[in-house]
């Protein structure tokens, strides 16, 4: 069976062929732990989650997830270096208050990370922001003004010059429309990007 | 499930204050069946007034004190697991405390018995461990003092436990906890019937005993759950005394609670068995917790109660984040409940499905005793 069939998810499906058996993976924003308690029983992996909302860490917790209830932007700085293989923040980015720091973070705990968020360059949201005048609205981004988690809006071009300024290297960069992955123009075509990046 | 409380003896007991204990006995019960690979023993930990009757219904017809977290198909599941509870040294319900015959005098010990610590309990809980032919717990688990016993035993004997459940616990005591204690100390030898510890079975310190009972019950509740249950409803009136009678419903049960507790807990265990709770420090002898729980290597569920405020979430988080710092197996939860303190007995509904994931977990992936 197909992680995405398992889990649903576009994203779930790439960054779990990135993990490799075995490894040690924290999963930041893990939800219910779905992709923590895949992970185990298919890549015996030994996975640590965290997050903040008390009926979904509760959720992960009844899965045998050792997760951690309580906020990923002050906590991370509470793990040694290098205590993971991998670090996921999957779709999170765009929420945080901090988000660099949140990155710097993770490559320090972990000797790769891996980074999901929504492009907000995809062709579909410039076309809604052009025609209709207002906060685009897709079924990537389908909150209005004031209800959206997010608080950063970043396309694929906007974190490749991140990247760059911080010195970080990308390993891999994986691009995803619906369920299938995007060769080229990633920052007009791709819905999800995903780096995989290292110290 | 009618259960029967089970005795044994040892011989001695070495205690932390340098003293030796002669001639102890222990009171324990048993649920559920221990396997074959004895991979499926659990260790419950009463906190500081529970006793070894931890489930299922006893002679007199009275029901445990978590019954409605160990039983079959509960979040001690006694189909699949071996429930083990036993009344800490220092008790008054058959393991030996100041309330037992001094075997060297033959008469009680009162306040000539030693001054115990957790670590102590925990040894003489090691010795009935091992009586009972089982080299390597699945599970330590035990809410607030409870939870204290959970965490030594995980630092103490780490060969001999897979899992570890401190909930509603600490690492160590704050001013405020060893403050409430204090006072009830206090409330208890300061009644003119304490005779220094040496009263009358039926002539006990009652007073005290029960105004310290009515102190306790108070930090277990919180604001909300006290609101809830009493409010300012008077009682069994429909105006002011104007004078100190009982006026309110909250007066009405503490008063209740203070003289029932008074029928079935001996002063001098309050005492002792308080004072352990206050010397309790996990980071003694060590530089740091995260340096003490290093020793540990069991996993971790860590739950604390967003409305208890006796032991706070920050004392479990002290706990969580010290076992990060070494990235140790831990999962921690902070439920939500109006209840206060008293969560960890009432409010179980999240709690026993935290719990049978994470048991289920550690049965799975359970490490064999090295020979």
């Amino acid at each position: 069976m197909k992680v995405r069939d398992v889990l649903g998810r576009g994203d779930y499906a790439l960054i779990s062929e990135l993990i490799p058996e075995g490894a040690r993976v924290l999963d930041l924003g893990c939800g219910d732990g779905a992709l923590l308690a895949w992970l185990r029983e298919n890549k015996r992996i030994e996975g640590r989650g965290i997050e903040v909302k008390p009926e979904l860490a509760q959720r992960a917790a009844s899965r045998g997830v050792p997760v951690y209830q309580g906020d990923l932007e002050s906590s991370l700085s509470e793990y040694p270096e290098g205590a993971f293989d991998i670090v996921i923040l999957s779709q999170t980015l765009q929420e945080l208050r901090r988000p660099l720091e949140v990155v710097e973070q993770m490559l320090r705990i972990g000797k790769h990370a891996i980074v999901a968020f929504p492009n907000f360059g995809h062709w579909r949201v410039r076309l809604h922001h052009l025609l209709s005048g207002r906060a685009p609205r897709t079924a990537l981004f389908p909150h209005s003004w004031h209800s959206s988690p997010n608080i950063h809006f970043l396309t694929v071009l906007d974190f490749e010059e991140t990247v760059q300024e911080k010195g970080w290297r990308v390993e891999s960069r994986l691009f995803l429309s619906g369920h299938a992955q995007i060769r080229f123009a990633p920052n007009w075509r791709a819905e999800i990007a995903v780096y995989l990046l290292r110290r | 499930m009618i259960t029967e409380t089970r005795l044994v003896q040892f011989d001695s007991l070495e205690l932390d204050c340098g003293e030796t204990l002669h001639g102890l006995q222990v009171a324990y019960e048993t649920y559920g069946r221990l396997n074959e690979e004895k991979n499926n023993a659990v260790l419950i930990l009463h906190a500081f007034t529970g006793d070894a009757h931890a489930a299922g219904i006893d002679h007199e017809g009275k029901t445990g004190w978590w019954d409605n977290m160990i039983g079959p198909g509960k979040g001690f599941d006694t189909n699949r697991y071996f429930v083990i509870c036993s009344n800490v040294l220092g008790g008054c319900r058959g393991t030996t405390g100041p309330s037992s015959m001094d075997p060297r005098t033959g008469r009680r010990y009162g306040l000539r018995f030693p001054v115990i610590t957790i670590s102590d309990m925990v040894r003489l809980q090691k010795k009935l461990i091992d009586h009972l032919g089982i080299p390597r717990l699945l599970a330590v688990a035990g809410g607030s003092m409870g939870g204290m016993q959970a965490l030594e035993w995980a630092v103490a004997y780490p060969e001999a436990v897979e899992a570890c459940i401190p909930i509603a616990a600490t690492a160590r005591h704050s001013a405020q906890q060893i403050a409430f204690n204090e006072t009830g100390r206090q409330a208890i030898m300061m009644d003119p019937d304490f005779q220094n510890g040496d009263y009358p079975d039926d002539k006990p310190p009652a007073r005290g005993l029960a105004v310290a009972r009515m102190i306790g019950h108070i930090t277990y509740m919180s604001d909300e759950s006290m609101r809830e249950k009493f409010g300012r409803r008077l009682r069994n009136r429909e105006a002011f005394s104007f004078g100190f009678d009982i006026d309110f419903e909250v007066e009405s049960y503490l008063r209740y609670r203070g003289q029932q507790f008074v029928g079935r807990f001996d002063a001098n265990s309050y005492l002792y068995i308080t004072k352990a709770m206050d010397y309790f420090d996990l980071t003694l002898g060590y530089p740091s917790l995260a340096a003490s729980l290093e020793r540990a290597t069991a996993r971790f569920l860590v739950i604390s109660f967003t409305s208890d405020w006796l032991y706070p979430s920050y004392q479990s988080l002290e706990i969580v984040n010290a076992l990060r710092s070494r990235n140790h197996d831990v999962t921690y939860c902070e439920l939500t409940s109006n209840y206060g303190h008293d969560a960890f007995l009432v409010d179980i509904a999240e709690q026993t499905e935290v719990m049978r994931g994470f048991l289920d977990r550690c049965q799975r992936d359970f490490r064999r005793p090295q020979p």
